[in-house]
């Protein structure tokens, strides 16, 4: 426990009258002398912000309540869909096609009335960051693109706002505590971002259920940590969680003097962090210069008799799911060796599920020196909604 | 010298599924060298086009990130654990 941290839970949390029914509520909180009525209080004094109602958003923010955190924000403006129910138990199979604001208020609200909830149903941006995250004593980032972790990140650095971060993918999560007085931040692990498409999304890649209740729920522990101001939080170390072979570890996270936000301090203000996001250099860079061409386009030019190469570039258990016609599977990372194989001389529709894998692709293909190449706009997602929809989506 | 090297999720793909590797050398980049010699799609993933680590793929020697350490000319010892971490976005 830092000083930094007790001055700063200190001077945030005033105590707050616990009533009769709250002592019966967190009666087995009142049991631990870490917590006891003095916690409590704390925890119904705190003021949490919690960026994203999906899956790390959605256990963090029902234990928070559970746990009776006074004050509960909550950052989202998606709708519920179907594929969220997997992990996202904040909203039901009731709540699709539901702002998942409206559900995760229903389902916090019967979780525990006694909380405020404070919904923002926007997107948080650079210009609204600011005032939204000063008005929290912490933040629970659980986001789901990178633009919106450096800006939460950054936010949080220049109001001095500690931000609980987690995130995950596939089998994989990260957790960690940015942004004290002392601290490192998420700038200092990760000083620039992917460039766009490098690194897959949940919906491309694929994410096991109960990954981000882990994750979430480790989250929801710093939370409560800091509120109280007890045990060791992550602050300098960053949390690993291999759910596949059931392995946690944790590395030490140092302050990068370089770095421009907490290091230097040269970053005074937000910036354009979309902007900031696609301009990073790497392995997939320049993916908005691919040559795209629409389902509906391939579908008819097909139809009519051109002879166009087709290949698949996502995974064999994709394929599985549903492929289109007279396409020829090649996993991405096999793509180089099946080169000598592609007609050089007839055009190429290269797919995926949604449109990244197979921009990557095109890009390499452009590279190897094919002509006439391109990338099929919304891959097999667009095509079932727009040429066959006897394709499942997935 | 020979070091055990972990592979997150994302880049283990990209070795045929291998989620840690045994890897000999007497620096970290020479354990980077020899995986992406065996695995050559990692390349692209582990070093950049100056020799470098990516700034959104960290390697942590044991406990520690090598940016602080020396970057890839960090010594090893036999039986260090190389982990490398890529940055996920997933919520």
């Amino acid at each position: 426990m830092t000083a930094a941290l007790t001055s700063h839970t200190a001077r945030a949390y005033p105590a707050p009258v616990l009533e009769r029914e709250e002592l019966l509520r967190y009666g087995r909180h009142l049991l631990l002398p870490e917590v006891a009525i003095d916690g409590q209080r704390r925890l119904k004094a705190a003021r949490v912000l919690i960026v994203g109602a999906g899956g790390l958003g959605s256990p963090a923010a029902l234990y928070l309540a559970a746990a009776g955190v006074g004050t509960l924000g909550l950052v989202d403006y998606d709708i519920v869909e179907v594929t969220n129910l997997q992990r996202q138990l904040l909203h039901g199979t009731r709540d699709v096609g539901r702002p998942k604001l409206d559900s995760a208020r229903d389902r916090l609200h019967d979780t525990n009335p006694n909380v405020k909830l404070e919904l923002h149903p926007t997107r948080l941006t650079a210009a609204n960051a600011l005032t939204i995250i000063r008005n929290y004593d912490l933040v629970l980032d659980g986001t789901d693109n990178f633009a919106t972790r450096y800006l939460v990140n950054d936010a949080c650095v220049l109001l001095g706002v500690p931000n609980v971060y987690g995130s995950i993918f596939r089998f994989d999560g990260q957790a960690s505590v940015f942004a004290t007085e002392h601290g490192p931040c998420y700038r200092c692990i990760y000083p620039e971002p992917p460039p766009p498409g490098l690194v897959p999304s949940c919906a491309e890649g694929g994410v096991l259920g109960v990954l981000p209740g882990l994750v979430g729920t480790i989250q929801a522990t710093e939370a409560i940590k800091l509120i109280l101001g007890i045990g060791t939080p992550l602050t300098g170390r960053l949390l690993l969680v291999n759910a596949l072979d059931a392995q946690f570890r944790s590395v030490t996270v140092r302050r990068d003097p370089a770095c421009p936000v907490c290091g230097t301090r040269e970053l005074r203000e937000l910036i354009d962090y979309d902007q900031f996001c696609a301009s990073s250099g790497g392995p997939g860079a320049g993916l908005d210069a691919v040559p795209q061409i629409e389902p509906r386009e391939l579908a008819i030019r097909r139809a009519s008799g051109e002879s166009i190469q087709l290949i698949d570039v996502r995974e064999p258990h994709e394929w599985e799911i549903g492929r289109i016609d007279g396409a020829w599977l090649v996993p991405l990372h096999r793509l180089h060796s099946a080169i000598p194989q592609i007609d050089r001389n007839t055009p190429i529709a290269v797919y995926c599920k949604a449109g990244t894998r197979s921009a990557l692709a095109v890009r390499d293909l452009k590279d190897a020196g094919f002509e006439e190449v391109w990338s099929v706009t919304g891959g097999i997602l667009r095509w079932s909604r727009e040429v066959d929809a006897g394709i499942p989506e997935y | 010298m020979s070091l055990t090297v972990s592979l997150p999720s994302i880049l283990a793909r990209l070795a045929d599924g291998h989620r840690a590797l045994s890897a000999p050398g007497t620096t970290v980049g020479d354990a980077v060298a020899d995986i992406t010699r065996r695995f050559p799609p990692l390349a692209p993933r582990l070093i950049d086009e100056q020799g470098q680590p990516y700034p959104f793929v960290t390697f942590y020697l044991n406990d520690e990130d090598i940016r602080f350490t020396g970057g890839f000319a960090s010594a090893v010892r036999d039986g260090d654990e190389l982990t490398i971490v890529s940055a996920v976005a997933g919520g």
